[in-house]
């Protein structure tokens, strides 16, 4: 099944918990989707090939900006009724705490839907949700 | 350059397969001349995110830029302070052609005493036809490069 397919039968299901292992790169970095009290969860699981300083150590801080734009779009394809993928435009990363090697979550929100641009915000952390390591606001391109 | 200037300000490919998650990503060291160090990313299947279109994920793209811009600090400091970013805006342009590699160049064009601001383009045919541009701030966290601070300002 091609990947429009895929993301159609999700939608369709309502099930996205397969979503992350349908693009290859997110499925290389880790990652996977759940839904937690209604909101869709985007987690990275910890494997050595993440790190970037390997004295602190600490996530490579490239894991965390993919895993922010991650977040977002899995939220915004979650949140809109489009089939086809939102694109992204830009990317604004604010690095806040080093990332610990452990698991990391992160969770998104929409702060803006227009017709064509979808503003969106993602927070990554590790220990507690309060207390990101890592902050994103993204603009999507809507089909 | 010379291979000894390249050493000491770390701009090689072995200095780029010393982090695990560069070495991952396959980046390979280009070139580093005046200011500018180049890296390209190699196409791989396991970097796309959308089977459909092959096109490589713009998170890849994103983590080359953050490092590449990382490599312009080392090679503008004239020592190896150690540093971590701060932040990282990325405009994408235009979707990166599939089945082919992409290039990243980075430039540090001003460095205070705590703060390293710097200039990223990745590309693939030609810098005047971008897919993506980068600023990107970093932020002195130490001493020396085993500096073990953990937190940014501290």
């Amino acid at each position: 099944m091609n990947f429009h397919d895929r993301f159609k039968a999700m939608k369709a299901s309502g099930d996205f918990s397969g979503l992350a292992d349908a693009l290859p790169y997110t499925q290389f970095m880790g990652m996977s989707v759940e839904i937690v009290e209604g909101r869709l969860i985007t987690q990275m699981a910890y494997n050595d090939t993440l790190i970037g300083n390997t004295v602190l150590p600490a996530l490579h801080g490239g894991t965390l900006a993919a895993l922010l734009e991650a977040a977002a779009l899995f939220q915004i394809a979650y949140d809109l009724e489009t089939e086809i993928m939102p694109k992204v435009i830009t990317l604004t990363v604010d690095y806040m705490r080093s990332g610990a090697p452990k698991l990391t979550r992160a969770r998104a929100e929409a702060t803006r839907v227009g017709r064509r641009v979808a503003n969106v915000r993602a927070e990554a952390w590790q220990d507690n949700p309060d207390k990101p390591i890592t902050a994103a606001n993204i603009n999507f391109l809507l089909s | 350059m010379a291979d000894e200037d390249n050493e000491v300000t770390g701009n090689t490919q072995q200095f780029l397969d010393r982090i695990p998650h560069i070495k991952a990503l396959g980046v390979k060291f280009v070139d580093f001349s005046g200011n500018r160090v180049t890296v390209r990313l190699p196409y791989q299947e396991h970097l796309v995110g959308n089977t459909d279109s092959g096109i490589i994920a713009g998170g890849a793209i994103s983590a080359v830029l953050d490092n590449v811009c990382g490599s312009a600090v080392v090679s503008f400091a004239t020592g190896m302070r150690s540093f971590a970013t701060l932040d990282l805006r990325i405009d994408y342009m235009k979707p990166a052609r599939p089945h082919e590699d992409v290039f990243a160049f980075a430039e540090c064009y001003k460095m205070t005493r705590q703060i390293a601001f710097v200039r990223g383009v990745a590309y693939q045919d030609s810098e005047d036809n971008p897919v993506a541009n980068a600023a990107a701030t970093f932020m002195f966290t130490g001493t020396g490069i085993f500096s073990k601070k953990g937190e940014f300002g501290a």
